[in-house]
């Protein structure tokens, strides 16, 4: 019987937030891609949370920004509201959240991904993977297509195996009724590559009719939003907002819940993965933290054209009945209409060990992936592997350098190195307490630290590089100006001084002192900055930082130059750790379970110990001394 | 700041009464130039040849520690191929340690085990086929540093620092989780809330910093083993040296049934004293064991106290502990001296001659509390003339830990100026995360995810 045979240079399997990025890469750097989705509708689809951004997710969607991916200029065109939180704090943990229209922002992604020439988009459910000698050479779909290609970027998002629950029903779908990909675990698993189950969850959408908002407290936009891509200009994101709500949980809604615990499915023994500890359901809540009376409800519009309201704050497994009742106790939510039900998701993901910090499987050539297959959660999270697992491809292909991005350059180096280098238990989430160098790695900087790899790569066209190479320059002269105006102690200067409620000088000064004392700031002190040049608003931006917080700034550099040493130490390929004299057994043991690619790596995996890693430097310098 | 410029005591301190410090790195001769006036004040040793020597004073401020002698090494021509400065303390131990501390307080920081050999290897200083023997010596050196830092730490101590880390930690982690958060967790008003818990922690911090300069971090010091027959007043004399009711002394022979085990500080010289039961043949079973212990004890023992009873003869008790004083650093105690005595001095000092040493004997009572300054004096000279041998490991890692306190209190010292400078709270963790992970190098428990455990298990996240 004869089947179906195409011929690309890459097949991404799944079309979500990774899928799409690693699509977008690969075609955009010119290569014949294909794009598998069990359903074209779903592409870029948003099955939890109606926003993009957050705490050091923000960060992520920057990074991916600079480096030429599309999940910053998507949400710009189709939020419907944007906040910058913790701007109380210091600029390395501002982050931006944006709430989106869903609808739209999967349209967008999808016409994006239409548009692009090199790209195909197939619906299509991938069973197989072909793997020749140890190298990935194609997919094979349900229908027994094959599609051969030189890579292939693994995406496959929350539907391996997918199964959702509620109270006791099973449905054996994806997210929000989707179909499952029940078969590619298996072909995975005859070549050796470890599944772990996942689970994770999502609260109820309620009709917003049937919702009393008097009852809560509005939650605004910000008066001024701030773009999330670097090419946005910032004028068109001034548009109207949509309000989210806040209401509370009480004491009637946790006895709701304590009352039916024996009918979740996660306290009956029915759900066997493991869920995330910072995305606990509210039953979760109730348990372990149940000396709290409240927990805080966030109600936010899913899009501008319909009437689902998502329930932030209250994903849950419970039965429907026992749904009912409990969201009903909440102000507000007394004649909630439930349009769908809360559930908990069930699915097979990697363990991440097995990848290469290039997001390439270490037993598998030719074969990468990206997202929550890789045991991560969250859009940015996946959208951001994603990228890096389509650049991969593309360099792999090329027979060039794979990018592979530090702990001290990005975020996105931090979540890739804690997925392939530590234990991973649950869904990894980014946290901005994982990035030991954040003050670095903030996202008002991440252009400048990111954009040059995207132009070396090609994602990034010549006119943005030359703007960032323009900035740089524009920065480096003003910070030096500002540290060598003089100013003196002068009336003028002491009047502006009270005026700000700072102490008055003593002698003279140089303009930088002053920035740095916390109650004042660069634009404040314009006023006595008669020969200050004109600068875009984000050069301005950089040198407050750059002054205001040097010394902090200029210590995490010098931790920086440490980490940098362990890092730049690269480890051959298949490294045999039984020649190595005198490591630990554990050590030894763990080093070649993760064959780790540079010795800063090895530093990092539990259970080598610094001991370890000098008898490691030793002997590789041993080594060189003998080629 | 930690800088790449490595400082040790290089010489095993025991048999000399010369410690070297070396030190190794970049900023070699800036930090010594920092600490060190020849004679005159003018001599700056980064200016002078290599391979020379140099007379002077190291000073901490204005404060003179040691007269040394000063050896200039410029790299590659040194051990470890880097610029070296070796200086020759004559002070003794307890001195030499303050010229290390001295040093590392100047900008170096503590050389890891087997560091100095690391470097000369990898500066293409060691010859091939001695890579082996190297990392065989790193990791030696290393099990036995975290053997001992861990060991040597008292319980108490031990107890202490990981309560300190603990609410560190608690902190971070509100901080970080606030952070994450922001819509749940707030950090209204905390600055004030934290600055009262880190002047808190600074204190207990100061406290360590204290006793560890007092050498009350460690549990070893000179292991000294106080034997004698059954009731020769053994049990009194360490109750005079520790200077309470430890031992329970009564005239029953065979009453102090174990071994007592206490830490004390002689003239400044940290003596680990061990209480023996007497040594004598018993069927009593308990005893037996305190017995055994006693001999074990005496074996390892860097110092030994014989105590006599001058009120009775000498018997066979005496002739079986004599028998295994031989060859071993001892001091004779002949006790209660308030007493008319039996045993003649003359005599004693006869009797022990035929062991074949020359053993200084100091008549005391362990009672009215006579001798004590003697024998504090006695000890004293024959540990810094390098009589003892004394375990080196043990100060260096007193350095390290002691070393690392300091860090945890500077970085707590940051958190205090970032507060009051009205700094955004993000800041406040750095530091105290510099903090939690000096404290837990001494402790030698590694940082991990202990955050992010912290951060769920206490503080109750999002969506």
């Amino acid at each position: 019987m004869p089947f179906v045979t195409e011929n690309y240079d890459v097949c991404i399997v799944g079309a979500g937030h990774a899928g799409c990025e690693a699509a977008l890469a690969c075609a955009r750097l010119g290569l014949n891609t294909i794009i598998f989705t069990v359903s074209i509708e779903s592409i870029a689809m948003m099955p939890c949370n109606p926003n993009i951004g957050g705490s050091s997710k923000g960060h992520l969607v920057r990074e991916i920004d600079a480096l030429g991916g599309q999940m910053g200029i998507n949400i710009d065109k189709t939020f419907i509201q944007s906040k910058m939180l913790n701007v109380s704090k210091g600029p390395a943990v501002h982050s931006l959240r944006a709430q989106a229209d869903k609808e739209e922002y999967s349209r967008s992604m999808r016409r994006t991904l239409e548009a692009e020439d090199k790209l195909t988009i197939r619906q299509a459910e991938v069973t197989e993977i072909i793997i020749e000698d140890g190298v990935a050479k194609g997919v094979k779909t349900f229908s027994g297509a094959s599609y051969y290609s030189k890579a292939v970027v693994l995406c496959t998002g929350t539907y391996l195996k997918a199964r959702c629950l509620y109270g006791d029903v099973v449905n054996k779908t994806g997210p929000n009724g989707l179909k499952p990909a029940n078969y590619l675990s298996a072909s995975l698993q005859e070549h050796g590559v470890e599944i772990l189950r996942f689970k994770t969850g999502t609260p109820a959408r309620i009709d917003k009719r049937s919702i009393d908002f008097s009852k809560m407290e509005e939650q605004f936009g910000d008066k001024r939003v701030v773009p999330f891509s670097f090419t946005t200009n910032p004028e068109e994101v001034q548009i109207n907002q949509i309000s989210c709500w806040l209401t509370y949980t009480n004491e009637n809604t946790h006895e709701v819940i304590r009352r039916n615990l024996d009918r979740s499915p996660l306290y009956s023994g029915v759900i066997e993965g493991t869920g995330p500890r910072y995305c606990p359901s509210i039953e979760d809540k109730v348990v372990r933290f149940a000396d709290k009376e409240r927990h805080q409800v966030f109600i936010e519009p899913e899009g501008l054209y319909t009437n689902e309201m998502y329930v932030g704050g209250m994903s849950s497994s419970l039965p429907e009945d026992v749904q009912y009742e409990m969201y009903r106790t909440v102000p507000g939510l007394e004649h909630a209409k439930i349009v769908r039900n809360a559930y908990a998701i069930e699915y097979d993901c990697i363990n991440p060990r097995q990848l290469k910090p290039s997001l390439e499987f270490k037993e598998i050539e030719g074969l990468f992936s990206g997202g929550q297959f890789n045991g991560s959660s969250g859009y940015e999270e996946a959208a951001a592997q994603g990228l890096v697992a389509g650049i991969n491809a593309v360099m792999y292909i090329k027979g060039e350098e794979p990018l592979i991005l530090d702990r001290s350059e990005a975020y996105i180096g931090v979540l890739i190195d804690d997925l392939v280098t530590k234990e991973n238990h649950e869904p990894y989430r980014m946290m901005t307490s994982r990035a030991e160098y954040r003050l670095l790695l903030r996202q008002d900087n991440a252009d400048l630290r990111l954009s040059r790899k995207g132009y070396e790569i090609g994602l990034i066209n010549q006119e943005r590089y030359d703007w960032i190479v323009e900035k740089e320059g524009l920065i480096e002269k003003e910070v030096d100006r500002v540290l060598h105006v003089n100013i003196g102690a002068n009336e003028k200067v002491q009047a502006f001084l009270k005026e700000h409620g700072s102490t008055p000088l003593k002698t003279g000064t140089t303009l930088a002192e002053l920035i740095r004392r916390p109650e004042l700031c660069y634009e404040d002190l314009a006023e006595l900055d008669t020969e200050r040049p004109i600068l875009p608003y984000d050069v301005k931006e950089q040198v407050e930082i750059h002054i205001k917080y040097d010394g902090y700034i200029k210590r995490q550099m010098k931790q920086v130059e440490q980490f940098r040493k362990l890092e730049k130490k690269r480890l051959p390929e298949h490294f045999d750790y039984d020649k190595v004299p005198s490591l630990r057994i554990e050590a030894r043991q763990k080093l070649k379970l993760y064959q780790p690619h540079s010795v800063g790596q090895a530093s990092r995996i539990a259970g080598v110990s610094p001991a370890d890693i000098s008898v490691l430097l030793i002997y590789l310098e041993q080594m060189k001394n003998f080629i | 700041m930690k800088t790449s410029t490595i400082a040790a005591i290089a010489t095993a301190m025991s048999n000399s009464g010369i410690g070297i410090v070396r030190i190794s790195g970049g900023e070699a001769f800036e930090i010594i130039d920092r600490i060190y006036k020849s004679k005159d004040g003018k001599k700056k040793l980064s200016q002078v040849k290599s391979h020379t020597v140099h007379y002077g004073f190291i000073f901490d401020g204005d404060q003179v520690i040691d007269e040394v002698l000063v050896i200039i090494l410029k790299g590659p021509h040194s051990y470890t191929a880097e610029d070296t400065v070796e200086i020759n303390c004559h002070g003794g131990i307890l001195v030499t340690q303050r010229v290390l501390e001295t040093v590392l307080k100047h900008g170096a920081r503590v050389a890891e085990p087997g560091e100095f050999t690391k470097r000369a290897f990898l500066n293409g200083r060691i010859d091939l086929s001695q890579a082996e023997s190297v990392m065989d010596v790193i990791h030696a050196t290393n099990d036995l540093a975290l053997k001992t830092s861990i060991h040597q730490l008292q319980g108490v101590i031990r107890d202490r620092i990981r309560g300190i880390r603990e609410r560190v930690l608690h902190e971070i982690a509100f901080i970080e989780s606030a952070l994450d958060d922001p819509e749940h967790i707030s950090l209204q008003g905390y600055g004030e809330e934290l600055l009262i818990i880190v002047e808190e922690v600074y204190k207990e911090l100061e406290g360590l910093i204290k006793s560890s300069e007092n050498g009350e971090l460690l549990r070893e010091g000179i292991h000294t083993v106080i034997v004698g027959k059954p009731n020769a007043g053994k049990s009194s004399l360490l109750n005079l040296l520790v200077g309470r009711e430890r031992a329970i002394v009564t005239e029953i022979p065979g009453t102090t049934r174990d071994v007592i085990e206490e830490q004390i500080q002689l003239g400044g010289i940290p003596l680990c004293v061990i209480d023996t039961a007497g040594i004598r043949e018993t069927s009593d079973v308990v005893e037996k064991i305190g017995v055994d212990k006693a001999k074990e004890y005496l074996y390892n023992a860097d110092l030994i106290i014989y105590v006599v009873d001058s009120t009775r003869p000498l018997d066979e008790n005496d002739d079986e502990i004599m028998e295994m004083l031989g060859g071993r650093k001892v001091i004779v105690l002949w006790n209660k001296s308030d007493l008319e005595p039996v045993v003649r001095l003359k005599d004693l000092e006869d009797r022990l001659r035929t062991i074949g040493e020359a053993y200084k004997i100091i008549p005391v009572s362990a009672k009215e509390g006579t001798g004590m300054v003697e024998l504090e004096a006695t000890i004293g000279q024959m540990f810094f003339h390098g009589d003892i041998l004394y375990n080196n490991e043990v100060i260096i890692t007193n350095v390290r830990q002691k070393y690392a306190l300091l860090e945890a209190a500077k970085s707590l010292g940051m958190v205090k100026e970032s507060i009051l400078a009205g700094m955004p709270e993000d800041f406040y963790s750095i530091d105290l995360m510099n903090a939690y992970e000096e404290l837990g190098s001494i402790i030698g428990e590694a940082v991990g995810e202990d955050l992010v455990n912290e951060i769920f298990s206490k503080f109750c996240m999002g969506k």
